[in-house]
């Protein structure tokens, strides 16, 4: 893990890796929004609005999976006091934000001609909405600092309680919807999905990974450059 | 006396000299539940049915108010950086913050509970559950305050963040502390909300300490 600490071997990896990702990040977007569109059968009971699952599901798949490796990239950065972990770590926050919003936004789009309603205060969407102000959260105190390591640090400690956190407020939550709300929400994932929606969201989800991973690399990227330019300003001044 | 009750004597002594410090989180606490009644209308049915969410995001909100407070005036002049250097654990400073925290914000509160419970005609059977509710609720309420506090020392815009980070941490007490008083008043049984208020208060315990003084000692390099 060490090896990478450097950051000209990162950046080289970097750039061998990035085309690949994000040429298989469209492909397997388009292709999967191909197959959502057009190949997979409309829903019995829900008709076309149910596309919108193709979008929404992986969408909230990536923000649970983005919040895990915030997570795991504060436990490195606390312990190892890796150097790129924090960067990862940074970089993460504000798509995994993005997944979260979007996985709001599309669910509440589904949920007009659905449930009558843009907004339910449903287990899930509520834990979600909790989830994305746990994300503005890490993002702003990422930045609340002079000492942007003293902001590194902090976050990864307010990242790590989180993500204990997570499942507790997610199962509070549960118990407090069966508590006030009859099951009167349609749910997803009764019967077993049938294989001609699922390979579309597979598609959908595997292009949403690939999408997030071109962007950490191209935001790490960046923050090691502009750290670069940084020291050369520095540098020059000191010169001077 | 040890270290850490003297600490906690210490915080207590410097709360009541500030007197007025202590009873403005009260009076933000009964002010703020007062203006539910103006805003949503005075019928008595309607507001016995809120009384226990509105104490309790009321309480949420007042317990934020002090808590900028809790480590900046000791990170300010000083004091903090002898506290760390103490033999006392750092751990054991924040549970000690915590629990004059609890003394001088908490617990106030919940002797305040009540009697904003009667001005909202909330039925006289979930006054005790009330009280007992509040009671486990609030230490996690500290505890987890005392977590952001320490996070925010020295942040540009320490008590805006404050209340963003702490708020979510605070939802299953929310949720538990309600349903514990709801179910009281239903008629049903409440142990398994006051269970849960129990089982938060010992994770908080737990985890709120080790959090804590790992953001100190980062505020302190």
């Amino acid at each position: 893990m060490h090896r990478f600490a450097n950051p000209g071997r990162f950046l080289r990896l970097a750039n061998a890796l990035l085309p690949w990702c994000a040429g298989l990040a469209a492909v397997s977007i388009a292709l999967g929004l191909y197959l959502a569109l057009f190949v997979a059968p409309p829903d019995y009971q829900q008709g076309e609005s149910v596309r919108i699952m193709y979008v929404h599901v992986p969408a909230a798949w990536m923000a649970l999976f983005i919040y895990t490796a915030i997570a795991a990239a504060s436990a490195v950065a606390l312990i190892w006091r890796h150097p790129l972990a924090d960067l990862v770590a940074k970089a993460s926050s504000p798509v995994g934000a993005s997944f979260t919003f979007l996985a709001l936004v599309t669910g509440s789009l589904w949920g007009k001609p659905m449930w009558g309603t843009w907004w339910v205060w449903d287990a899930r969407l509520t834990s979600m909405l909790v989830l994305f102000f746990l994300y503005l959260g890490h993002m702003a105190i990422m930045n609340a600092f002079e000492d942007p390591a003293r902001g590194f640090r902090a976050a990864a400690v307010l990242a790590l309680i989180g993500f204990v956190n997570v499942p507790i407020i997610h199962f509070s939550v549960e118990w407090w919807s069966t508590l006030h709300q009859p099951s009167s929400v349609l749910r997803l994932g009764g019967p077993a999905i049938h294989a001609s929606m699922l390979w579309p969201l597979l598609v959908m989800m595997l292009g949403f990974k690939l999408y997030y991973v071109s962007l950490l690399l191209v935001r790490v990227k960046a923050e090691l450059l502009a750290a670069r330019l940084r020291a050369r300003a520095y540098a020059v001044l000191d010169a001077s | 006396m040890s270290a850490f009750a003297r600490l906690v004597a210490r915080d207590l002594r410097l709360a009541l000299r500030q007197r007025a410090d202590a009873g403005m989180v009260v009076l933000f606490f009964v002010l703020t539940a007062a203006l539910f009644p103006l805003a949503v209308g005075p019928e008595p049915n309607l507001l016995a049915r809120m009384a226990p969410g509105i104490i309790w995001v009321t309480a949420l909100l007042a317990v934020l108010l002090s808590l900028e407070r809790l480590f900046l005036a000791d990170y300010e002049d000083g004091s903090l950086e002898l506290l760390a250097l103490a033999p006392l654990p750092l751990e054991a400073t924040v549970l000690a913050k915590a629990l004059a925290h609890w003394l001088t914000t908490g617990l106030p509160l919940v002797v305040a509970g009540p009697l904003l419970a009667l001005l909202y005609n909330m039925d006289a059977a979930g006054l005790p559950m009330l009280v007992l509710a509040m009671a486990l609720g609030s230490p996690s309420l500290s505890l987890i305050g005392a977590f952001g506090a320490a996070l925010t020392l020295g942040a540009r815009r320490g008590g805006v963040l404050i209340p963003l980070l702490v708020l979510p941490l605070n939802i299953p007490v929310l949720i538990f502390g309600v349903a514990a008083i709801d179910a009281a008043l239903a008629g049903l049984s409440p142990r398994p909300h006051l269970l849960f208020l129990g089982a938060l208060f010992l994770v908080t315990l737990v985890t709120a300490p080790l959090a804590g003084a790992a953001a100190l000692r980062q505020a302190l390099e």
